[in-house]
């Protein structure tokens, strides 16, 4: 029945470890604005023409 | 104007393009503005701004004035706005109130495509505010802030965001004690487990010890860092002599720590960590609960929020910039365009026509002639002023209003909320149930006196009482919110439950500020006398004349010969031989002393041709739709008054809506209506107050609820304990019987509570109480409470026919 000690430390040692990051996501500032993200993660990335000129280079380059 | 059969609207801002249209690029503009802004936006690939949300725009009428943002090149000022500073690297907050939707966000994380010194933009939409990052090598602050300007999202920068002491973030500090208190509940419930469900005597003897100690250890940071709020709050109380519900909170929490951590190095027994760490964990969350408020509205806006930061002083013939904080007696201020009169002053230079409707709710803009007073909060629309300074800022007319007491910090309510009134009572049977368990036991079986002791303390620990007021207000704060009416604080919602007297202002609040009807009495106009007057009005840019010209509607006009505007009397001009005045009685007609017909509530503007009165045009304002419909809801249940700053020509109709010429009050000063709400509670009232300006401010702050009706919600509202978006101005009954609805809410929940804490005594008092029962009744009892009040809620928002 020893090993119930080993589990213990084991789980104990995860829950400490979802503590840590969920700590970590409160400094970060990410619990801080719960709204804005939902949106900014279905902005298209556009390329600006300046964009598109290097791009255009060099997939040129390479070739 | 010409009538289109088609309304075309702007490409940019949606608005309905009524003066002009600009043809650019194939998309219709309403104004030069609306077309600058897209071409610098198609100019740098920005063009995605118009894909996301159609006419994300705000329009763009009113250029920017060359010189408005001068202040900003002052180092005390920006040493103020600026957070953060180094050599390549500048950072700065901004609130940017116009922000409404996805493309806004999109083109504001853009800007760096604008400028190339800037590093990065950030927004957070519900704070409306923008971190922006710049490089102070390649830009200044000045050009950050007329880039957004320019955009149409100007930074409201004011006298408060100077003043302001970063605050902590009380938020995050929630989360950590909210993270700890869930991370150990959950870890010791885990380890509770095996004692519930049993073990046997040799597993016992090995594993108790273990699992004891691990418990303690886990409770540890729950007792000393998640609950120590509980334990403040219940001293502080205590040394005002308040018996507030964090006493019996806190006492319960304290008994079950030392209780457990007895038992467990004892070795009596297992203790109650899990129903300790649970209920902290329960109380925290309903504590974050009510806590997520409207972060995007202010509630405690004083004059400072629309002063501006900075004006101009002319200083030896040299405008220069002085901080509006600086400004002394004497000094002489150049006013331009649409800019704000910081402090009571003289009129030197210029024709000033002052917007007073920051400050009464009244649109029309008054006109002053040299030398007269003008109040601070006015502001000048039309040609530059300059003005002599003749009382310092914060001792105008109107800024002294904020040296009142009513306006010292920590003013507590006077209405006792629902809880407050209960705890009290709840603590002290708490006490006497506890302690009189105690004495029986010590006298019947004295090992178990400490046992019934404790148990008492533990399960009747209020923990389904402190939750139901939260989260009933909690949830009635954020229907209200729904539909904008937004709550400053969630107890608003129970004070607004208690009101018996309602208080209302009159311009702004039941009138309505942009609408008016006009009508014409008198001699019947001919066609050719109407066009004689259109063309008169034509050129005066008086909000009136504006009104009269649109009224007439005649589009062939006719050129003046002479024209002349006599400031506060009216207009003179003359056509083709023809003389016609407009205007006040005395000007229009000196011998006549006063016309047939009129009546002594509207606005009214005298016309003579030829020297001949004819009649006049009367220009009414409009009451709020459903103003009627309230006044004859409320008039059964509620006192109603009226305090208007207004001369009384409106009191007959008023007077008619209101039932009751008593209640109706005129000529009143800011101050006088705050004194009237004092009177009404030396009447023992518990006063509900609807305002709207700067004037109202005293008022909203000294009545138990004040709410302001704001046309443009984030935009302005004096500091009051509710905002209300005043489209939605005829469903107040609904939005007051809906708390009151919740109040009843929140008195069953506190009965179902109380039969939880019964059963839990039963076992209590007789010494029984195990772990595990505690462990089931706590949970059980708050969830049981979060359920019932959120569904009644949600019953009652739909029985008041709210969304």
């Amino acid at each position: 029945m020893s090993v119930m000690y080993v589990l213990i430390g084991c789980s104990l040692l995860l829950a400490f470890a979802a503590l840590g990051a969920f700590i970590w996501t409160v400094k970060s500032g990410q619990m801080d604005d719960d709204y804005t993200p939902s949106i900014r993660i279905l902005f298209e990335d556009t390329p600006t023409k300046e964009d598109q000129d290097e791009e255009y280079d060099k997939s040129h380059k390479e070739d | 104007m010409k009538n289109q059969t088609i309304d075309i609207h702007c490409f940019h801002c949606g608005e309905i393009c009524e003066e002009e249209i600009i043809t650019f690029q194939e998309h219709e503009f309403c104004c030069n503005g609306c077309q600058k802004v897209y071409e610098i936006l198609a100019n740098n690939d920005l063009c995605a701004y118009y894909d996301l949300e159609n006419t994300p725009g705000l329009a763009q009428r009113n250029p920017i004035a060359k010189h408005k943002f001068d202040y900003l090149d002052d180092e005390s000022v920006q040493s103020k706005l600026i957070s953060y500073r180094d050599s390549n690297r500048v950072q700065v907050n901004f609130h940017i109130p116009t922000m409404h939707c996805a493309s806004c966000i999109w083109l504001l994380e853009h800007l760096y495509r604008l400028d190339p010194g800037v590093n990065s933009t950030r927004v957070n939409f519900l704070k409306k505010s923008l971190q922006l990052s710049f490089d102070p090598q390649k830009t200044t602050l000045k050009n950050m802030v007329m880039l957004l300007a320019s955009l149409g999202y100007e930074p409201a920068l004011n006298l408060n965001d100077l003043e302001k002491i970063v605050k902590k973030d009380e938020n995050r500090r929630l989360l950590f004690q909210i993270g700890v208190a869930g991370f150990c509940f959950g870890n010791i419930m885990l380890i509770s487990f095996p004692e519930y469900f049993g073990l046997d005597s040799l597993t016992r003897s090995t594993f108790s010890p273990f699992f004891g100690y691990l418990n303690l250890g886990l409770s540890l940071p729950v007792f000393f860092y998640s609950s120590q709020d509980y334990f403040k709050a219940a001293w502080k109380g205590l040394l005002k002599k308040h018996i507030s519900i964090d006493v019996p909170l806190a006492l319960g929490i304290l008994v079950l720590f030392i209780r457990s951590l007895f038992e467990v190095t004892t070795k009596t027994g297992i203790g109650y960590f899990d129903t300790h760490a649970g209920l902290v964990f329960f109380l925290l969350i309903g504590k974050w609960f009510q806590q997520k408020t409207f972060d995007t509205l202010s509630f405690e806006r004083d004059y400072k929020s629309y002063f501006p930061v900075a004006v101009s002083v002319l200083k030896g013939g040299k405008e220069t910039t002085v901080p509006v904080t600086e400004l002394k007696i004497g000094d002489r201020l150049v006013i331009r365009n649409n800019e704000l009169i910081p402090a009571d002053s003289l009129l030197m230079k210029g024709q000033a026509h002052i917007d007073f409707s920051f400050v009464t709710g009244e649109s029309n803009p008054l006109e002053k002639v040299l030398g007269d007073l003008i109040y601070a909060g006015g502001r000048q629309m039309g040609s530059t002023i300059e003005v002599e300074v003749c009382k310092k800022v914060n001792q105008s007319y109107l800024t002294q209003l904020w040296n009142s007491e009513h306006f010292a910090k920590n003013q507590h309510s006077r209405i006792q909320t629902f809880q407050q009134k209960v705890s009290r009572y709840f603590t002290w049977s708490l006490l006497i149930i506890a302690l009189g368990s105690a004495g029986y036991w010590g006298i019947v079986d004295p090992t178990l006196s400490w046992h019934a002791f404790t148990s008492v303390l533990i399960i009747a620990c209020p923990c389904a009482l402190a939750l139901s007021s939260p989260f009933a207000l909690g949830t009635a704060m954020r229907i209200l919110g729904r539909n904008k009416c937004y709550i400053k604080s969630p107890e608003t919602v129970e004070h607004i439950a208690r009101i018996n007297a309602i208080v209302f202002d009159k311009t702004g609040t039941i009138t309505q500020p942009s609408e008016s009807t006009i009508f014409y009495q008198g001699e019947v106009l001919t066609h050719d006398e109407r066009i004689l007057i259109a063309s008169l009005v034509r050129n005066s840019v008086h909000p009136l004349s504006k009104k009269i010209f649109q009224y007439l509607a005649e589009d062939q006009l006719l050129k003046l010969n002479e024209f002349e505007e006599i400031p506060g009397k009216g207009l003179k001009g003359l056509i083709n031989g023809i003389s016609i005045s407009m205007g006040t009685l005395s000007l229009v007609a000196p011998n006549k002393i006063s016309i047939k017909g009129k009546d002594h509530m509207a606005t009214t503007v005298n016309v003579a041709i030829n020297g001949q009165l004819k009649g006049f045009f009367s220009i009414q304002h409009h009451y709020r739709i459903g103003l009627n419909n309230i006044i004859r809801i409320w008039s059964k249940d509620y006192d109603l008054f009226l305090l208007s700053g207004d001369n009384d020509r409106e009191k007959n109709r008023l007077a008619h809506i209101f039932g009751n010429e008593e209640h109706l009050f005129f000529h009143q000063t800011p101050e006088d209506k705050m004194i009237f709400i004092d009177h009404l509670h030396h009447q023992s009232k518990n006063v509900l107050m609807l305002g709207d300006g700067l004037n109202d401010a005293g008022a909203l702050k000294a009545a138990d609820v004040g709410i302001s009706v704001s046309e443009d919600t984030a935009h302005f509202s004096p500091a009051s304990d509710v905002i209300m978006d005043a489209q939605v101005f005829n469903q107040l009954p609904q939005f007051l019987s809906f708390s009151k609805n919740t109040l009843i809410v929140i008195k069953i929940s506190f009965l179902i509570s109380l039969t939880y804490n019964i059963i839990g005594l039963s076992y209590a008092v007789q010494g029984t109480l195990s772990p595990l029962i505690a462990a089931i009744l706590m949970p059980l009892s708050s969830i049981t409470i979060i359920g019932f009040t959120t569904l009644a809620t949600s019953v009652y928002t739909k029985k008041g026919g709210l969304s």
